[in-house]
């Protein structure tokens, strides 16, 4: 007996059900595999892939809890594969791991989760403000603090999957930039050094309003980011402020600000295309530096 | 080729961690038409498994901190076989990649007056580490990942590289892919490549790394020629977890054992007594009941040997395991919970207590932990010039964990994340200045790509043979076993033995299904990969006959400084076969080398 296959509970043979197919169709295969100790259901996944299933579609990388690759639905749940242990789950009963039921389904356990991808690269970036030559920025530990709340995310796109605004309404994608990027836009909008202002643009383009915080994000996440009361809630707060402040509309009118429309936050940001970039870069650069090539050593 | 998706740029990098990213950042800012492409879907990189911090000499802690310090802490930890010109110019230009960070939106944590706060960290001298409570790691990938998106960089996600390419005169200009959701192929032609594609762990059975260190840019440049260096350099903690699966590769600190933590092999033996060398005999406990006292009188009696230095435990433990004392999973015990109250552990070990119960539910204050030798970064690496980060191929360029030469013979704490942003960005400029300078369009050689395709469509021709899986299983149980922390000849013969195997086995593999988000395929043209990257480690680890750094032999225990210390182990493919030579050291400046002489 190979040393692998020792251990309190070789008894016992698990039935898995892991979904199998493509977007055409497909069903729960069931796999029967002999229980062993201290595993986490990705392990059991992969002992299937190498004996049973050799091309078993699933993503993963850390197998730690760092990455936020491994995000399926076990036994109806959402949650990392690599995070949920053996030992929680009623191992009498079939145990069922199926893909992501909030992303268009690749193979298997894999879905299409380039929707969000597509909201990311929507988001206006971090925009500091200008130093001089040899300053540099001073922040207080407090006013970081809840901007790396946000940072913690691994990006496993669970709060995505399970937001009943997109799960259950696919159009609603189009509008809606769920709660993974709802804590983005918190994270810039709390960021000390930012200066540009996305209130509008968060309820007006990315949907804020749709969001009735139902939490259900929150109960997911695997980094227990408060997501609806630190992010969510904060940024309806300060898109109301941004729309009704008699005080800051006043201030406004006297300083002669421009309103913080969605067409200038968007102006500010001013993503050209990436051919306008590359040759006014070209422009500036490649003439006044003559480029050598550095390698004919070779 | 008809068939085939062809891109043309002027920039083709490969692996999307902190090194692939920030290349691409710079490559984009001079002008270049650059494609990142990654074989997971972006910000999933090993990067983010890093915890300690970003090592850079900005003083903000202490103020007498400065290159030179760092310098000198990098060559010593490196064990003076670094490339001194690559742990100058890291020093040096550090500082100024963690504060570029900043203007990309990266939130440290700080100082009182509201600096970047930099922590201690073993081998530096100075407390440096730039840092993020204990996920420093994403924090440098998202801060990159976000700034690559902000100036739109192309990004090809879930595409393994398969075979680079080269024109007439031998330079690189493409490569062929595999889009791993389709199983179809796509060809990228460029003017230069940079391959940023991390490290080497999964050759063997126990690692920190994940799925794709498979040493895929190691390979990739070996089989275009170029040259790799001190492949047999790799770090291996001692005391990694092997079992539960659940919690194989985490790594247990050496707290676990200063703070009264013990060995024992199968036979409950607390055998860390029977190796203690001459050289550490007088100042080492030789009884149980001394070694007890020690944790709270540490200066009446000596230190338990337990706590003898790294190496040093991880002979004993190898040679528990070989002798058939070992664990049942092929490592040692390592007890804590019947040395100290449940109360006393959760106290003074909160996060690996939280951290063992969480990930795998082994409950320390309970069990006792099985432990084995893990591997956990390779410090070889593809051979570059210092300050382009041009390998030796032209048109080939390469940075972070995949390139050589930075961290000599073992590398620091620290000292990878800052690697990552400082020849990152080098890369960038040394693979734009090379792409601008080259003239006329790139044209893709399609005989090239047709055997490339061929080559990786075979598998699911061979029926009836053995899948990936368990030749991938043999390769690590050789490495594993006779490649591992601690090595001698004759076993290191004998993995060279198996690797002729190993190689045939992985180019025979049968791949069952279809091309579709296919994993067994997948590893199949990993394997080809990690089998080359063993090959090269096990040679390197032969010819080199002594102990430095992440290179201990048995036969050979002390350091070689007259001559092998001035060498690097260059492996690189002649007809057909990887082979081994031996090539002097870049020469140290004399005003760096009066660094070293003023220090003690």
């Amino acid at each position: 007996m190979s040393p692998e296959t020792t251990g309190t509970d070789t008894q016992k043979t698990l039935k898995m059900r892991l979904w199998r197919g493509d977007e055409s169709g497909g069903e729960f295969a069931e796999y029967q595999i002999p229980a062993q100790e201290g595993e986490v259901v990705l392990d059991v996944v992969h002992r299937i892939q190498a004996e049973d299933a050799p091309d078993l579609a699933v993503r993963w990388n850390c197998k730690a809890g760092k990455c936020g690759s491994c995000s399926a639905e076990i036994n109806g749940r959402p949650a990392l594969m690599c995070m949920t242990r053996m030992s929680t789950l009623d191992i009498d009963a079939p145990i069922t791991v199926s893909p992501m039921r909030g992303f268009p389904i690749i193979r298997d356990l894999v879905t299409d989760v380039s929707y969000n991808y597509a909201v990311a690269r929507r988001i206006p970036p971090f925009q500091p403000p200008v130093l001089a030559e040899g300053e540099v920025f001073r922040m207080q530990q407090i006013d970081v603090d809840r901007g790396q709340e946000f940072r913690k995310c691994i990006e496993c796109f669970l709060c995505q999957n399970v937001c009943h605004v997109i799960r259950d309404h696919e159009d609603n994608k189009e509008s809606f930039a769920g709660p993974r990027f709802f804590a983005r836009l918190a994270e810039l909008e709390m960021h000390p050094l930012d200066t540009l202002d996305r209130r509008r643009l968060v309820s007006e383009q990315f949907g804020l309003g749709l969001c009735n915080i139902t939490k259900c994000c929150t109960e997911v996440c695997p980094e227990g980011i408060h997501i609806t009361d630190n992010a969510i809630i904060p940024l309806k707060e300060r898109v109301v402020d941004a729309r009704f402040d008699p005080v800051a509309w006043l201030g406004r009118k006297l300083t002669g600000k421009p309103n913080p429309t969605p067409a200038n936050v968007a102006a500010a940001y001013a993503p050209e295309t990436l051919e306008d970039q590359l040759n006014a870069r070209r422009a500036g650069q490649v003439g006044s530096h003559p480029m050598t090539t550095g390698i004919d050593s070779n | 080729m008809p068939d085939i998706e062809t891109h043309d740029f002027d920039i083709l990098i490969i692996g999307a961690g902190g090194a692939g990213l920030r290349a691409a950042i710079e490559a984009q800012a001079k002008g270049m038409r650059t494609a990142l492409v990654c074989k997971s879907l972006l910000g999933k990189a090993h990067t983010v498994m890093a915890e300690g911090g970003v090592a850079a000499a900005m003083g903000n802690v202490y103020s007498e901190d400065n290159w030179k310090v760092h310098f000198r802490d990098t060559m010593r930890g490196g064990k003076m076989l670094n490339n001194w010109r690559m742990a100058q110019l890291h020093a040096q230009e550090s500082p100024e990649r963690v504060l570029e960070l900043e203007q990309w939106g990266a939130l440290f944590d700080r100082t009182p007056d509201g600096l970047i706060l930099q922590r201690d960290f073993g081998g530096h001298r100075y407390a440096r580490l730039a840092h993020v409570g204990d996920r420093t790691g994403l924090e440098l990938l998202r801060t990159v990942q976000h700034r690559a998106v902000a100036v739109g960089i192309q990004v090809f996600m879930e595409c393994k590289i398969i075979r680079l390419l080269h024109d007439e005169a031998g330079r690189v200009n493409g490569a062929v892919g595999l889009w791993r959701e389709t199983g179809k192929f796509v060809v990228f032609g460029a003017k230069s490549v940079i391959l940023a594609t991390g490290g080497v762990g999964k050759m063997y059975k126990f690692t920190s790394n994940s799925w794709e260190g498979t040493g895929d840019g190691h390979a990739l440049a070996l089989w275009a020629g170029a040259d790799l260096i001190d492949m047999e350099c790799i770090q291996f903690h001692p005391t990694g977890m092997i079992w539960p699966p659940s919690a194989r590769g985490l790594l247990v600190t050496e707290g676990v054992r200063g703070d009264g933590g013990i060995l024992k092999n199968r036979d409950n033996e607390r055998f860390m007594f029977n190796y203690i060398s001459d050289y550490f005999k007088a100042e080492t406990s030789d009884t149980i009941e001394e070694a007890d006292q020690w944790y709270d009188n540490k200066r009446d009696f000596r230190r338990p040997p337990e706590l003898l230095p790294r190496d040093e435990v991880a002979r004993a433990i190898n040679s528990e395991v070989k002798a058939g004392r070992g664990s049942p999973h092929g490592g040692v015990f390592l007890d804590i919970a019947s040395r100290r109250s449940a109360e006393d552990i959760r106290r003074r070990l909160p996060s690996m207590y939280h951290q063992f119960k969480e990930l795998a539910d082994v409950d320390i204050t309970k069990d006792a932990m099985e432990i084995g030798p893990t591997c956990h970064y390779i410090m070889g690496g593809i051979r570059v010039d210092a300050d382009s980060a041009a390998a030796t191929v032209p048109g080939l360029f390469a940075a972070g964990e995949v390139a050589g030469g930075m961290h000599g013979a073992n590398r620091l704490g620290g000292n990878s994340l800052s690697d990552l942003l400082v020849f990152g960005r080098r890369a960038g400029i040394g693979a734009a200045e090379y792409a601008l300078g080259t003239s006329g369009k790139v044209n893709i050689d399609e005989t090239q790509v047709e055997k490339i395709t061929q080559h990786a469509l075979s598998f699911f021709d061979h029926e009836g043979h053995e899948n990936a899986y368990s030749a991938h299983q043999a390769l690590q149980n050789t490495m594993q076993e006779l490649v591992g922390i601690i090595r001698t000849e004759s076993e290191l013969l004998e993995a060279k033995d198996q690797l002729r195997g190993l190689e045939e086995r992985a180019q025979a593999v049968s791949v069952e299904g279809h091309r579709q988000f296919n994993p067994g395929w997948h590893l199949a043209l990993d394997l080809e990969a990690m089998v080359a990257v063993a090959q090269c480690t096990t040679l390197g680890a032969i010819d080199r006959r002594e102990s430095r750094g992440g290179h201990t032999r048995e036969d050979f225990p002390l350091p070689d400084n007259e001559t092998l210390g001035k060498i690097n182990m260059v492996t690189s493919i002649a007809n057909g076969e990887v082979s081994v030579r031996s090539e002097a050291l870049p020469e140290m400046p004399p005003e760096l080398k009066e660094l070293f002489e003023e220090a003690h």
